[in-house]
């Protein structure tokens, strides 16, 4: 039968176990990881399967770095996030995070942009450190992506975003991810993407201020715009902005980058039906999908 | 009758999307409009007008980031 082992295609005997294809490709390895989910040796493995194995604690040459660090996605995932390109406008708390986070699922190439340099009242929720102070946001950010994942392509631009520019700077983006702080910025951005890329979706930060309230936060979508917040909690004098409710709007922006390019995930429809069988009143399926 | 963000908003003939703001009490100055699924720009809000059965969204932008 036909499996591939860390990303190569092998030949190996029917009924071979994980021990066996440790055995002849990777002696040594102690971390197993079949179909994107960790597994013991002595599983059996199957036709077609995707089987990575790893010795933890080894550096990995580059070339075979790209797919050990995508091999915990679902298989099929990790091709198309490759060939795709988010932009990111503004690089703060929304735009560092949600960028980072991105890189790490596999982005094929990210285009930041933001005119600023990092200051320290930034490190209270941007995903930059000390070290960084100074430094032009994109370049620092570059740096934090690459260190994640040294095979997401970068394309940085140190320039304050305006009607004028947007459209060159995002025409490659298949998503754009807004990530400014200020409201009128945002209906800045907002108004031109719908003026001069219509079809462009764009994925929008609405709503993040203070902590607490998890489930205040959510998305939903009115056209071509996909709103990630509470749309309510304005940052302001007297109210702040920390990281983790920034950075859950963050995620969720580009949670919702990742299944405006893959579309919804279908083995989540699955557990839905699943729990809707098993009956455990567990009601997830009451809010609007967007 | 029109819809705003969902819900049940009276119509009358000569509406605006500035009128209706008005009426909405939508006093936030960052505003993204967007009649029947298509966006409103800005510029447009005092001589676009709604008509009757339209479905309006009006999403208030708001500071954080």
């Amino acid at each position: 039968m036909k499996i591939l082992v860390n990303e190569i295609a092998q030949e190996i005997a029917s009924g071979s176990l994980v021990s066996d294809a440790a055995r002849l490709y990777k002696n040594n390895a102690d971390l197993f990881i079949r179909n994107g989910f960790p597994c013991g040796k002595d599983v059996r493995l199957e036709d077609g399967d995707r089987l990575v194995l790893i010795k933890k604690g080894d550096m990995p040459k580059r070339e075979e770095l790209e797919h050990l660090l995508m091999a915990r996605h679902t298989p099929g995932v990790h091709e198309r996030l490759k060939n795709a390109t988010v932009g990111i406008a503004g690089c703060g708390g929304l735009g560092s995070t949600a960028a980072v986070s991105l890189a790490r699922a596999g982005i094929g190439k990210l285009i930041i942009a933001d005119f600023d340099v990092v200051e320290p009242s930034n490190l209270n929720r941007q995903q930059y450190f000390v070290e960084h102070i100074g430094q032009p946001k994109v370049a620092a950010l570059k740096e934090i992506i690459q260190k994640a994942n040294p095979f997401a392509e970068v394309e940085c631009h140190q320039v304050r975003i305006t009607p004028d520019n947007v459209a060159q700077l995002f025409k490659t983006a298949d998503v754009i991810v807004e990530a400014f702080d200020l409201a009128d910025q945002k209906m800045m951005l907002a108004e031109a993407v719908q003026k001069q890329m219509p079809d462009k979706p764009l994925v929008i930060g609405n709503g993040m201020a203070g902590y607490g309230d998890n489930n205040l936060l959510k998305t939903r979508r009115v056209g071509n715009i996909h709103i990630c917040g509470d749309e309510i909690s304005e940052a302001g004098p007297g109210m702040g902005l920390m990281a983790p409710r920034v950075g859950m709007a963050a995620c969720m922006e580009a949670n919702q980058a990742l299944e405006i390019l893959l579309g919804p995930d279908p083995r989540i429809r699955e557990f839905i039906e699943q729990d809707k069988r098993n009956n455990l009143n567990i009601d997830k399926t009451k809010e609007e999908r967007c | 009758m029109l819809k705003v963000n969902g819900q049940d908003h009276p119509w009358h003939p000569g509406l605006t999307v500035s009128a209706l703001l008005q009426e909405k009490n939508y006093i936030f100055h960052a505003i993204i409009v967007r009649v029947n699924d298509k966006h409103i720009p800005n510029e447009e809000y005092d001589s676009t007008v709604i008509n009757d059965g339209d479905d309006v969204q009006a999403i208030h932008l708001i500071s954080g980031g």
